[in-house]
């Protein structure tokens, strides 16, 4: 297109590092040095092609230099041939990027509901001390220490997570943290003395069932986890690894679907939907593809694990990285998709290191590319990582932030399997829901179906936090009580006194101490009216003031909006700012006014907003204002 | 496929580049020919920079490589046309070794081209004063028609040949008879019964023979064969090539009567100037588009107090030459016209209102106007002539490059100004900048310039001063102004008259310049 | 600058030639509060309650762009959707069964105005403010500090000002800016949630941006948030009065395209000009010369007569 840039000129560091993700650029017109020839003629033909780099480029610079300056922008709009509002709309849409000078260090330090209950406050505060207030620069100019929402590191509240920008950019995780550790983390990243590895997976502190003798039921996600994890291919077929694939390939797509359809596997991403609808979808497209040489189908793993309080598939990337990639592929064959991506959150550098790691010796062991065991089989996956925006994880924002456009979700119809990722039929699962397809593919759709209840088969995975004993990922068949699953974690920490247990996450509902004896399913959540949501179990004692956990559950969701439609936009604002003068005592009219506002404002966001986002910001609202007397 | 040809549309039309773009986005290949890598050419499946004026050896070798790879539309060419094997033996010789050479465009971008034309379901082919203003303009035309004979893009929906137009009535000036050959509708002056139905209606007699088109009457000016001159609305002091000799030759006028809405360079040496309103905004009648849509002109706003509109003038010199016409009423001129030019008898004002315009030809009352030409080509049995394959020779430039003159300097326009400037330069446009010499940034380096410096620019005919800016869409040896400013660089001081002698133009396109730093 | 003329012509006539007929599209019946209606395959809910003359309030839809559906006004109640549905972009499908008035409905719908109102000043937008009392919405609810979008006004360039306290956020200058008509991007969304907004690239002022003032936004702007800067100053000056305002159409004098140019004038002079949405060349989009290029036939420049 005919680009209008303004003359801020990229550095030779902005430009190698845009070169680093996208290689040397081909011509002048693209911002390279030109040649003779280009001047006779060129070709720009690709153009639109090129768009979907975005996002990989933006994190480029962003880890490069530390900040996105107006010349990168400029480079990366020639390079990339989008208008630079468009990428400048674009970066300032995530929450990771800084599009003003930042220091190359930064520190983010979680002050979200989880690590609140386990004393993030009091880390921030001290760090106030040691660095000065959040958001200044500090370490003499070369760092800065932000507060943040939910890391997914809650089973080790409190948490943070320092990155360091330069030419070899590095992330380091740090849970449990405590101001000291922080303030010495972050001088060590000024010094460039950042451990090589982001963060270490320890089985003890994440996923307690694994070193746990008395295991009631054996464990099947989490079983090679528990047994110590694969790092290499070998390892893990050694762990019973591409049995589910090998079996795939000899039933063929129709017989793969009939186990999955027989498994009753529902998404555990938290809708709930079949997955065996949702391949069998694509699949039933198949014919449309052999005619039409523009058509393609996809399969995407969702990895943007955002729900406050949610670690499960973070554990399940860092763990069994392989299990994914085999998920994925059964994915791949099933759907006719030659091509998958790992949408995976931005701040898991951890998982992401281990599932480009699978990646990569997947298809040096040709688990993946153009003869996938020998079979024929043709499929590749590509990480696409997230930059701070929760919203990503709605599947239609996902497709778009890989697009390379802001991620704001589309409408619905048309659905994903009809036109998702660049408009094309595709199959988009989350992490959990992919890691049980080998294992019901290897042992039968039937033989899962049994385990859970008859709605709601199979286990599941529960990321229990908060005032509990023993928090981390728990994996339990469908129709545990909650009290047993609390139980399993060692029943209730801090003052021992349940108050309230947030189930599903930010976007979940809260339950009373009377209500554990509900049964985790779909259906006995719903009869409450609760949700499973992403298995967030979060645990309240009795200390704790709920009121200001609302508070930060109305803030998260002022900062998370996408901010395209209405009822969202405002009304998330509009939530945040009466709850806040019911906080403060300070109600416009009486509290039974505000409440009366406040349930009105979340049946139109809940009706009227385009995605799950404004649908169930009010949702955990209302299920507190609806057990407890919070503001009389 | 769209190829767009000696046309920046994106700057120029820039709402029929709003169309051209929803094609691309639909899905349609877009190819660009121009010697400058302009906006448009930037959203280009392929741009070939060629050098200024080599346009026939590329269409000629377009059409050698369309028959060479045997894409020749056999059944049309039998069927609807004349000459080809001529043509096919004429273009022999542009092999695309020989068209890179001559136009510097790879041959290899040339054969994509070709084959990308030739396969397209519906092809057109765009152009613009890239083609036209050249001392071989006709020659140019043709040689671009040949390729649609040769594919039978033409006379088809989605296909065709479009010149887009520069004015918002120069085709509607065309077809009220305004060029030297023709009467009213196109019918030819030459031509005895049409002429006697014209000299019956108007009680007049016609001179039999074609008149002069505007390089004839510039040239008849130095002979003493025109001495009176009556301009409505043109500004030749300055968009006249060679501004130097157009001065000379309208300052030795007996007598110059200019009608215009401005006090223009014209307008100062006039004997007489006759304040005009401006027929956009202050009058009522019709404009013809590119597309062949008639539309109506309103008055929305009434002219100042002492201006008048074109119509009174003419009516009231009529009448002072001893012709009383009455009153001017701009729908009964429209019918009379109605009357005499069959393209336009179905226009009544009603249906011109109620049909948002209608494209000509619209022959009664009942006809929907025709969305695009030369359908008869495909009828069974052909209707008509067949449409004849022409052949032509590359020619380059009257104006050549050597050692004293290397510089290639094009013109144009850009987009928020418009010809002369005289009616643009009334408001404030943001994007407008200095008038500037456009240079490529080698040559910025290679004369040792600062963008913003300004330098001496001498062609064989004249000179001036003007600021340099550094565009990239430009190639070493490429220069280009516009035409809009003559008041900070008046650029036809610089260009060629050299003239094509079949429709009057000039060569605009094409002047060999030097630059020197002062 | 005279163009070539055309070479031989006139031609004989020839047939009629015609575009290649659309595929047909299918009839489709649903129910819209209570009423049956057929339209075509491919139509939304808004196409058919216009249909049955229902009056659905719309912000964010206009007929010459791509729908958007995030000002969610239009939403309707779907039997068998667990939300609401917004009309303008959903497509009818066999046997829906709508209600346009439910109670529902109009919670949403008055809630939507009371967002929007109390964070936008939408005092240049007469229809919302007819939607505000067809819905008795009160943004005053939210009280006096209920965050809003107020901020100074851009004006930055002699062509047009940007009033961003005005504007809703309906993403209509983004799209006629971008592929719908322009296909410049010289704006787009920035940011996120409540801080999203309209910018250049590093909110730039315009003449550092790629804008290249076509004013097909301010053609779009439902709000007034995008202004003629002939009509902000005659504002300002306490002036600008539409009962004195005709329009007339005419067509552009510059290129050969041929845009219909809808001249708004007051008192003899030219105010404002627009281009219909419907005209087959421009579908209301015009360029610089065509919606700024006007000046020289005004005696004085707009808006500065009365100082």
């Amino acid at each position: 297109m005919d680009l209008h840039l303004t003359d801020a000129q990229a550095t030779a560091e902005e430009r190698a590092a845009v070169d680093s993700e996208l290689g040397a650029p081909e011509s002048g017109w693209q911002g390279g040095q030109r040649q003779s020839g280009e001047t006779r003629a060129a070709s720009n033909g690709d153009a639109p092609g090129r768009r979907h780099r975005l996002l990989p480029v933006l994190h480029a610079i962003h880890n490069g230099i530390g900040w996105i300056s107006p010349g990168a922008l400029n480079y990366v709009s020639l390079r990339l041939d989008v208008a630079p509002a468009e990428v400048y709309g674009v970066a300032s849409f995530y929450g990771m990027f800084s599009l003003q000078p930042r220091p190359p260090v930064v520190g983010h330090v979680c002050d979200d509901i989880a690590c609140v209950t386990r004393g993030s406050e009091k880390v921030c505060a001290e760090l106030e001390g040691k660095l000065g207030p959040a958001g200044s620069p500090c370490s003499g100019g070369r760092a800065i220490w932000l507060r943040s929402q939910c890391l997914g590191l809650c089973e080790r509240a409190p948490a943070a997570l320092v990155t360091s920008a330069g030419k070899k950019s590095q992330e380091r995780v740090l849970a449990h943290a405590s101001a000291d550790a922080v303030q010495s983390l972050i001088n060590n990243a000024v010094r460039g003395r950042l451990p090589a590895e982001p963060d270490v997976l320890n089985l003890q502190a994440s996923v307690p069932q694994a070193v746990q003798k008395s295991e009631p039921s054996p464990l099947r996600l989490l079983r090679r986890i528990a047994q110590g994890g694969a790092s290499t291919p070998e390892g893990y077929q050694r762990l019973g690894g591409y049995e589910g694939l090998r079996k795939a390939l000899a039933l063929g797509p129709e017989g793969t679907l009939r186990e999955l359809s027989a498994s009753k596997l529902l998404g555990r991403g938290g809708a709930a939907f079949p997955i065996a609808k949702k391949w069998e979808a694509l699949f039933l497209q198949r014919n449309a593809l052999q005619k039409n040489p523009d058509r393609k189908h996809y399969v995407i793993c969702n990895a943007d694990e955002s729900e406050p309080g949610t670690f499960k598939d973070r554990i399940l990337m860092e763990g069994d990285p392989f299990a994914v990639v085999e998920g994925m592929t059964i994915g791949g064959f099933v759907t006719g998709a030659p091509q998958g991506y790992v949408y995976l959150r931005g701040e898991y550098p951890l998982a992401a290191k281990r599932m480009q790691e699978a990646i990569q010796s997947a298809k040096e062991s040709g688990l993946l590319g153009d003869n996938i065991l020998g079979s024929g089989l043709q499929f590749d996956i590509e990480i696409r990582r997230g930059a701070g925006a929760y919203i990503c994880g709605e599947e239609t924002a996902l497709f778009n932030s890989i697009e390379g456009y802001r991620g704001e979700p589309r409408n619905k119809p048309p659905f994903p399997t009809q036109s998702g990722l660049f408009r094309q039929p595709t199959a988009i699962n989350n992490v959990e829901t992919l890691v049980n397809v080998p294992g019901i593919i290897r042992e039968g759709g039937a033989a899962y179906a049994k385990l859970g209840t008859n709605n709601s088969a199979g286990t599941r995975l529960f990321c229990l936090s908060g005032h509990v004993a023993r928090p981390g990922v728990y994996e339990v068949a469908m129709g545990t009580t909650l009290s047993r699953l609390i139980d399993l974690a060692g029943g209730v920490a801090g003052s021992v006194r349940l108050q309230a247990v947030l189930l599903g996450g930010a976007a979940g509902t809260f339950v009373g101490p009377q209500e554990l004896d509900t049964a985790l399913t779909f259906e006995a959540t719903r009869a409450i009216g609760a949700t499973l949501g992403s298995g967030v179990v979060m645990l309240f004692d009795d200390t704790v003031d709920l009121r200001q956990i609302l508070l930060r559950i109305a803030s998260f969701f002022r900062h998370e909006t996408c901010g395209q439609c209405v009822p969202c936009r405002v009304g998330v604002v509009r939530q945040q700012e009466a709850l806040q003068r019911l906080v403060d005592a300070e109600p416009l009219g009486s509290s039974t006014q505000e409440i009366a506002l406040l349930r009105e404002m979340a049946q139109a966001m809940r009706d009227a907003s385009i995605c799950g986002l404004g649908q169930t910001a009010a949702s955990a609202l209302e299920s507190a204002l609806q057990r407890w007397s919070l503001f009389s | 496929m769209i190829l767009l040809w000696g046309s920046n549309a994106r700057e120029t039309h820039p709402i029929f580049f709003h169309h051209l773009l929803k094609g691309v986005r639909n899905g349609a290949e877009f190819y660009v020919v121009d010697p400058r890598h302009t906006s448009s050419a930037s959203w280009a499946n392929l741009w070939l920079g060629l050098d200024v004026g080599s346009d026939i050896s590329l269409a000629n070798a377009v059409g050698r490589e369309i028959i060479a790879a045997g894409l020749a539309n056999q059944e049309f060419i039998r069927h609807a046309t004349s000459g080809f094997e001529a043509y096919k033996k004429h273009v022999e010789k542009y092999t695309l070794e020989r068209a890179e050479r001559e136009t510097g465009v790879p041959a290899e971008a040339i054969r994509r081209m070709a084959q990308a034309y030739a396969r397209a379901p519906r092809a057109q082919i765009c152009w613009t004063l890239g083609i036209t203003e050249h001392h071989n303009a006709v020659d140019n035309v043709v040689a671009l028609i040949n390729l649609a004979l040769l594919t039978g893009h033409v006379g088809r929906y989605g296909s065709g040949v479009n010149p887009l137009r520069g004015q918002n009535n120069v085709q509607g000036g065309g077809d009220m008879g305004a060029i030297p050959d023709r009467l009213t509708g196109f019918q030819h002056v030459e031509n005895d019964s049409l002429r006697a139905k014209f000299e019956k209606a108007w009680g007049v007699k016609i001179q039999p023979k074609r008149g002069w088109h505007l390089s004839d009457m510039f040239e008849a000016m130095d002979h003493g064969h025109l001495t009176t001159l009556y301009v409505l609305g043109e500004n030749p002091a300055d968009s006249e090539a060679d501004r130097h000799q157009a001065l000379k030759r309208l300052g030795g006028l007996e007598f110059l009567l200019v009608q215009d809405l401005f006090y223009t360079k014209t307008a100062e040496l006039a004997d007489v100037v006759l304040p005009a309103a401006a027929g956009a905004f202050e009058s009522e009648g019709t404009v013809t588009s590119s597309e062949r849509r008639v539309q109506r002109v309103r008055r929305t706003v009434p002219p100042p107090a002492g201006v008048r509109d074109d119509l009174e003038i003419i009516f009231d010199l009529a009448r002072r030459l001893g012709h009383d016409w009455g009153t001017p009423d701009p729908e009964a001129i429209w019918n009379e016209l109605r009357a005499l030019s069959p393209m336009h008898g179905g226009m009544s004002y009603r249906r011109l209102e109620e049909m948002d315009g209608i494209q000509w030809p619209c022959y009664d009352e009942s006809h929907p106007g025709e969305m695009f030409l030369h359908g008869r080509l495909w009828s069974e049995p052909l209707i008509g002539p067949r449409a004849p394959f022409s052949m032509v020779e590359f020619e380059p430039p009257v104006d050549q490059l050597d050692e004293q003159y290397p510089i290639r300097l094009t013109t144009g326009r850009r987009l928020d100004d418009y010809n002369t400037g005289v009616q643009t330069r009334e408001y404030s446009s943001p994007l407008r900048r200095k008038e500037a010499l456009d240079v490529s940034p080698e040559d910025g380096q290679q004369y040792k310039l600062r963008e913003g410096e300004t330098v001496r620019v001498t062609s064989r005919r004249g000179s001036l001063m003007a600021p340099v800016r550094f565009d990239p869409g430009l190639r070493p040896g490429l220069a280009f102004l516009s035409v809009h400013a003559h008041d900070q660089v008046a650029t036809n001081e610089l260009t060629i008259d050299a003239v094509d002698p079949k429709s009057g133009t000039s060569e605009f396109k094409a002047t060999a310049i030097r630059i020197e730093k002062v | 600058m005279l163009d070539a003329p055309q070479p031989t012509i006139p031609l004989p006539r020839g047939p009629v030639p015609h575009a290649p007929p659309q595929p047909g599209r299918r009839s489709i019946e649903l129910k819209i509060d209570g009423k049956s209606v057929s339209v075509a395959e491919g139509s939304t809910i808004l196409d058919a309650a216009k249909k049955l003359g229902i009056d659905t309030p719309t912000l964010c839809f206009l007929e010459s762009l791509t729908p958007v559906n995030v000002c969610r006004v239009c939403v309707v109640e779907l039997e068998g959707s667990r939300t609401l549905v917004p009309a303008c972009s959903r497509k009818v499908e066999p046997n829906m069964s709508i209600k346009t008035d439910s109670e529902r409905v109009r919670l949403s719908r008055r809630l939507v105005l009371e967002f929007l109102a109390s964070s936008v000043d939408l005092s240049t937008a007469p229809e919302m403010q007819e939607y505000i009392e067809r819905y008795a919405a009160n943004p005053e609810r939210f009280g006096p500090a209920a965050a809003t979008v107020a901020q100074p006004v851009k004006i930055d360039n002699d062509l047009y000002v940007r009033d961003y306290s005005k504007c809703v956020l309906c993403y209509k200058c983004v799209e006629a800016c971008g592929v719908d008509a322009q296909n410049t991007f010289a704006i787009a969304v920035a940011g996120r949630g409540f801080s999203a907004h309209i910018a250049t690239e590093f909110d730039a002022p315009l003449p550092d941006s790629a804008c290249v003032y076509c004013g097909n936004c301010i053609g779009v702007c439902p709000t007034g948030a995008l202004m003629f800067k002939s009509e902000y100053d005659m504002r300002r000056a306490g002036t600008w009065d539409e009962r004195r305002q005709t329009q007339t159409d005419t067509i552009c004098p510059y290129c050969g395209v041929g845009c219909d140019l809808t001249v708004h004038q007051q008192d003899g002079q030219i105010v404002r000009v627009t281009s219909p949405l419907d005209h087959s060349v421009t579908h209301g989009n015009l360029c610089i010369k065509g919606r700024f290029g006007w000046q020289f036939v005004q005696i004085q420049p707009a808006g500065k007569q009365e100082e």
